[in-house]
């Protein structure tokens, strides 16, 4: 159908454009808000996205995406909690949301003119007044943000930014283990994280975008290292 | 594993790659004949050793020391939990899944660490888990256990997060030494929550204030959670990459609360003074 062979061109040359202000801007954030209109009643919008950059910047930029959305999501857990959340429960989880708050803004402030926007997310997949979701969530986040530092421990250049991301990730483990015993007692390193030889799973930069984007209304990608947003 | 195959790839994303490697093709030799006598797992540290020589990382001490250095860390901590599990009466069956879980790990971290080396690992030390008497009662009195499975694994990770920029931009052995300092964290969090369910005030990260820096409640450890050589501070140290970050906002207004500050970081610690520390737990 030609409407269809339309917009389908139409997207191929937006994704393109996109890439190319993506790679030529680099670091900075960018606010890409495209839309293509069809020759009829139609647009494509194309949600604002952010680009973490490349060297020590871009990793430092993939943490405070990463401890931005785990900021936000504890924000809102303690902002309202879940049904039945016990005393040392809310006490726990007030104490992450700290620690991650912290993170955030340590990053921003590390970061300073070179920081990424701020992310707007999409908790819609979650249910804050299910324990079993929450907790869920907390799980998927804790040990994603583990597997993230582990893998692009590597990428990073500067000595002193590979010990505080060392600094973080022990921290991010300490939560993931507390949040795997709390849904399932003594799993703090079940076989699903932690391979057979005793070490914790790492995943690449574009693995674990593709993963947080499912929680982010502003889309995050890493064109530098093999990752733009579908 | 084609190690000719692998050196191909490794050309095509970096052209000037051989030509850092000297003498080129006594380097290439060495790969081959050294992949023909130890096992096929030993050959990313040969890729390492390479690599660390191409590319000129400046550190002091070698991929193989620092893989030695977690290996003796890691003996003692697969012993320790070993004779725990064993020990009739010491680990009460509601808290076994945890230790039997702990211990597997360390024993796979002994077998991956000596696997990596091959003919280059330290062999498994002697041991004396009461640290010339400082626990006489470690394997007796699950408290004392306890305690010493905690700073075990806290120092544990202070130690790999220690050693991680002397790896640096090593992808294989970086990225597997920072897999390891993860799961060590992971069972420092459940030692900890162990002695919290036994009445412990203690949370799953290591706490502070301004005048104190070991929140396990033992003294005897208080080394364990101190400053170690220049560059590594105590464990209630709040300045992060020239940032201090009680002056960062948080939930509870413009500043940071100092024990959120100690939470959110862990300190890594240099190995001499790890070495001192596990010290009078080797009798050889």
């Amino acid at each position: 159908m030609k409407t269809e062979t339309n917009e389908n061109k139409g997207n191929g040359m937006i994704a393109r454009r996109s890439f190319l202000r993506y790679a030529g801007i680099g670091a900075a954030s960018v606010g890409l808000l495209a839309t293509a209109a069809c020759h009829h009643d139609h647009t494509v919008v194309i949600n604002q996205g952010v680009d973490i950059g490349t060297g020590d910047i871009g990793i430092l930029n993939y943490a405070y995406a990463l401890e931005q959305l785990e900021a936000a999501f504890y924000t809102q857990v303690i902002s309202s909690p879940y049904s039945g959340i016990s005393v040392s429960e809310k006490a726990y989880l007030t104490a992450i949301r700290d620690h991650e708050i912290l993170h955030r803004n340590f990053f921003k402030a590390a970061l300073g003119a070179n920081a990424i926007t701020g992310l707007t997310v999409d908790f819609s997949a979650i249910n804050f007044n299910s324990r079993d979701s929450v907790l869920g969530a907390a799980k998927t986040f804790e040990d994603l943000g583990v597997m993230a530092y582990d893998g692009a421990g590597y990428l990073i250049q500067n000595p002193d930014y590979l010990t505080l991301a060392g600094k973080i990730v022990s921290v991010e483990a300490r939560h993931a283990a507390l949040i795997r015993d709390l849904l399932v007692p003594g799993s703090f390193a079940g076989s699903d994280v932690v391979a057979s030889n005793g070490l914790n799973n790492a995943l690449s930069i574009a693995q674990v975008l593709s993963m947080a984007n499912a929680y982010l209304k502003t889309k995050v990608s890493a064109v530098n290292y093999n990752y733009v947003v579908a | 594993m084609n190690v000719f195959n692998i050196i191909a790839e490794i050309e095509k994303a970096d052209p000037e790659f051989t030509e850092r490697i000297s003498p080129r093709r006594a380097a290439i030799k060495n790969i081959t004949s050294f992949g023909s006598k130890v096992a096929v797992a030993a050959l990313p540290f040969a890729f390492a050793t390479i690599f660390k020589k191409a590319y000129g990382t400046t550190s002091t001490a070698s991929v193989t020391d620092v893989l030695n250095f977690a290996l003796k860390l890691e003996y003692l901590e697969s012993y320790f939990y070993t004779r725990g599990v064993a020990t009739s009466g010491l680990i009460p069956g509601t808290d076994m899944n945890v230790f039997t879980q702990i211990q597997a790990d360390e024993n796979e971290h002994v077998a991956f660490l000596k696997s990596v080396l091959g003919a280059a690992a330290i062999p498994q030390p002697t041991f004396d888990l009461t640290a010339k008497g400082t626990f006489a009662d470690v394997l007796t009195n699950y408290n004392t256990f306890l305690a010493v499975a905690n700073t075990f694994e806290d120092t544990g990770v202070r130690a790999y997060k220690g050693q991680a920029a002397n790896l640096q931009g090593n992808e294989v052995v970086l990225t597997a030494a920072l897999s390891i300092h993860a799961v060590e964290a992971r069972h420092a969090s459940a030692v900890r929550q162990v002695r919290a369910a036994h009445g412990v005030n203690i949370m799953p990260w290591i706490t502070g204030a301004a005048s104190v820096y070991n929140d396990t409640g033992v003294p005897a450890v208080n080394a364990n959670y101190g400053a170690g050589a220049t560059g590594y501070p105590a464990e209630n140290n709040v300045t992060q990459g020239g940032v201090n970050l009680t002056t960062l906002a948080s939930a509870y207004g413009s500043t940071t609360p100092y024990n959120v500050a100690c939470e959110a970081f862990d300190e890594p610690l240099d190995a001499n003074t790890v070495v001192t520390l596990v010290t009078p737990f080797f009798i050889n």
